[in-house]
């Protein structure tokens, strides 16, 4: 099959890891992986934050970019649900709403492309360690993504995958929500956290890197040993 | 700023910083969780009820007019008298005057919040009525002269210390923790005054069109006192609040039950028809429903947003909302809290004042998934934030996104942003934390991620098989 990428912009540069990873494995499994240079963001920042103007301006520049992808995938719950979900409402009663629909319906969450589309859930990856599942809110709530990566996760080798209580609540991240109100989103993280560490999990895996920056950090500010993962980066491991 | 959202946020920072707080309420909304899945799991499908419970409200709500015009005409028909209140002043209005007409000095209340939405306690007692709250929660908060913590637990913020310390306190009563000792304090005072009440005001949760009839839920029997002692009932209803016939009664009474309290069932559930009738021996000799407007008709000219009207007032979306969590239920200063209150807040007291509550969330979407009739609330949430932002940009942000999107727009100066970006990230310690850091909201409690040596683009573009032949 022949797969165009929507690496998120934060993957591009925080954690490129992630999008490498992505590559290995579809390629890995006999498919043809493309990646247009001209993608940017999905325009989420600017949608949640109510400047919906400017986030369709951005969106138009991806629908365009995407266009004639046959399949895009992207290794982020977040910025999949932005384009399956959002977009529709992004650009309801103006005459791009056509293209960002098509565009929209061919978008896919990298874990739920492989179980569901692909029929892949064991590659025959092996990751030592413990580690807890964190569901990243529009991952599971908007794209209704929650037991594929488990599925995935629990084929690989020497993992250990123990859940939190709860695994579903928010981290507190939510893009601007955490700059604008840092107490409330800090408080969240603070949660979130407690629940990581009750695990005695070595590792925090998600689907999304935005969770996993704002888990990262918090950890990182509270001197905790517990290393942040992509779901992408446990799979591409040992390949 | 509006002077809201400044209260708002010190508020949420005084409450976050309250770690005993924050653990006590999630505390106590885990507990409901796991009561409210065990009588979900009771129902046939939850989805389809949640569904058909959607359906029934579109309905209703779609075609209010009809159904109202049912429901005022049947209950008018059995001596009822139907008031119409456009806004909170009209509704205050209308139950003073039927105070006054009558000489009522002494006014029991069950439980209402549409009688908080419209400040009514305070217009009676202003006008020298004495009103007394008869749901103990509700009661407790009276004693405390603070508003309800939460549409459905209206004093779940107290300890058991706490409560017997304003029943000492304003009661005179002994220093007692055990909860039916305390719950015996309010049962003796509450006894009495049921038996001097000379009117009675209760919410409505449900009117059925079809018959004519106001629902009640709840757990105490203190709005049936409250309903049939005094010589007058008063009820005041949102007029958003009907279904259509007892069929819809038999879905939604135990889903308010199972979403809102994570019952079965609430101990009871009460139809009222109107007064006491020719040959009845009891009940009340008046039976007045005020029907309140106060914005809700504006919902209902707003397609987009109109199934915000489909709310039953469960509590749902409060129980599990990271963010009700976390900053409780007064931060909110509103009626309404929690997602439910954010979403329409904005729209009944003004969407420039209270727009910082549509902002105020994570967008986690846990609201969404919980209302019984399937209100989506996260999405309106984004509706809000981009009405507020399109009736009055702030200028500062607007230019910012207007950058933002110009950048992400041309994939070169996206190139260019993120090298100036990794360039100037080395020098980020130096300001780091202090006055001048950009991030600081951020860098308070958390670390910056790393600009990575090579971006995915660049690795992409250097792979063997990328490189240009």
């Amino acid at each position: 099959m022949r797969i165009t990428l929507f690496i998120p912009c934060f993957i591009d540069q925080f954690y490129p890891q992630v999008g490498a990873g992505v590559v290995k494995i579809l390629e890995k499994l006999g498919h043809q992986v493309e990646y247009p240079e001209a993608q940017t963001c999905c325009g989420q920042p600017a949608f949640n934050s109510g400047h919906w103007d400017e986030a369709r301006a951005v969106a138009a520049h991806a629908v365009e970019v995407f266009s004639q992808a046959e399949v895009i995938v992207s290794p982020s719950g977040s910025c999949g649900a932005m384009m399956r979900v959002f977009y529709p409402q992004l650009f309801k009663d103006t005459p791009q709403y056509q293209a960002a629909c098509a565009v929209a319906a061919k978008t896919f969450e990298f874990s739920e492309f492989l179980v569901k589309k692909l029929k892949v859930t064991d590659l025959g990856a092996s990751f030592p360690g413990k580690a807890t599942f964190h569901d990243g809110c529009h991952g599971l709530r908007e794209l209704g993504v929650r037991e594929e990566p488990r599925a995935l996760l629990r084929n690989v080798k020497g993992l250990e995958l123990v859940e939190m209580d709860p695994p579903d609540t928010c981290c507190g991240f939510g893009g601007t929500f955490a700059v604008k109100f840092p107490m409330i989103s800090s408080a969240m993280g603070e949660g979130k956290c407690a629940a990581i560490a009750e695990t005695q999990a070595d590792y925090v895996i998600s689907l999304d890197s935005s969770c996993l920056m704002h888990i990262q950090g918090m950890l990182d500010r509270q001197g905790k040993k517990t290393r942040g993962l992509h779901l992408v980066e446990v799979l591409a491991h040992s390949l | 700023m509006s002077e809201y959202s400044q209260q708002f946020k010190a508020s949420a920072t005084r409450l976050t910083a309250d770690l005993d707080h924050r653990q006590w309420i999630s505390k106590a909304l885990r507990g409901y969780e796991t009561k409210r899945d065990e009588f979900k799991g009771r129902f046939q499908s939850w989805e389809e009820a949640r569904q058909a419970a959607a359906a029934v409200k579109y309905e209703v709500i779609n075609h209010l007019d009809r159904y109202l015009a049912e429901f005022v005409a049947k209950l008018e028909a059995r001596g009822a008298v139907v008031h119409w209140a456009s806004d909170a002043r009209e509704a205050r209005e209308h139950i003073l005057r039927i105070a006054r007409e009558n000489q009522a000095r002494f006014i029991i209340k069950s439980k209402s919040m549409t009688s908080e939405e419209i400040h009514l306690n305070d217009a009676l007692q202003k006008a020298g009525f004495e009103v007394f709250e008869s749901d103990l929660g509700e009661y407790i908060v009276q004693l405390r002269d603070e508003p309800p913590y939460h549409i459905v637990f209206p004093a779940m913020h107290l300890k058991r210390g706490e409560i017997s310390q304003v029943f000492q306190q304003k009661l005179g009563a002994e220093p007692v923790t055990d909860p039916e000792a305390l719950t015996m304090i309010a049962r003796r005072i509450m006894r009495q005054k049921f038996c001097q009440a000379d009117m009675g005001i209760s919410g409505v949760n449900f009117g059925v069109a079809e018959t004519g009839m106001i629902s009640i839920t709840e757990n105490e029997g203190n709005a049936r006192l409250t309903t049939s002692l005094p010589r007058i009932h008063v009820a005041l209803m949102g007029i958003e609040k009907l279904v259509r016939s007892m069929d819809d009664l038999a879905l939604f009474l135990p889903m308010l039950a199972t979403a809102g309290a994570g019952q079965n069932l609430t101990g009871y559930n009460t139809l009222y028809g109107g007064p006491r009738l020719k040959g009845e021996s009891d009940g009340p000799t008046q039976f007045h429903l005020v029907l309140l407007d106060n914005g809700r008709t504006r919902i209902l000219a707003d397609a987009e947003q109109r199934d915000l009207l489909h709310c039953i007032r469960c509590g749902a979306c409060l129980n599990v909302c990271p963010i009700f969590r976390n900053i409780g239920g007064h931060s909110y200063g509103t009626t309404y809290q929690g997602p439910i209150g954010s979403v329409i807040t904005p729209h009944l007291r003004g969407l420039q004042d209270w727009k910082h509550l549509s902002f105020s969330s994570s967008l986690c979407g846990a609201c969404s998934q919980a209302c019984p009739v399937r209100i989506d609330l996260a999405h309106h949430l984004l509706h809000n934030r981009r009405n507020a932002i399109r009736e009055k940009p702030p200028a500062l942000e607007k230019l910012a996104f207007r950058f933002f999107s110009l950048m992400m727009r041309h994939p070169g100066l996206y190139r260019f942003g993120m090298f100036m970006g990794k360039l100037l990230q080395p020098l980020h310690p130096i300001v780091k934390g202090s006055a001048l850091d950009p991030a600081k909201a951020w860098t308070k409690t958390r670390e910056t991620p790393k600009f990575a040596q090579t971006s995915f683009r660049d690795w992409w573009k250097n792979r063997p098989q990328n490189r240009p032949t």
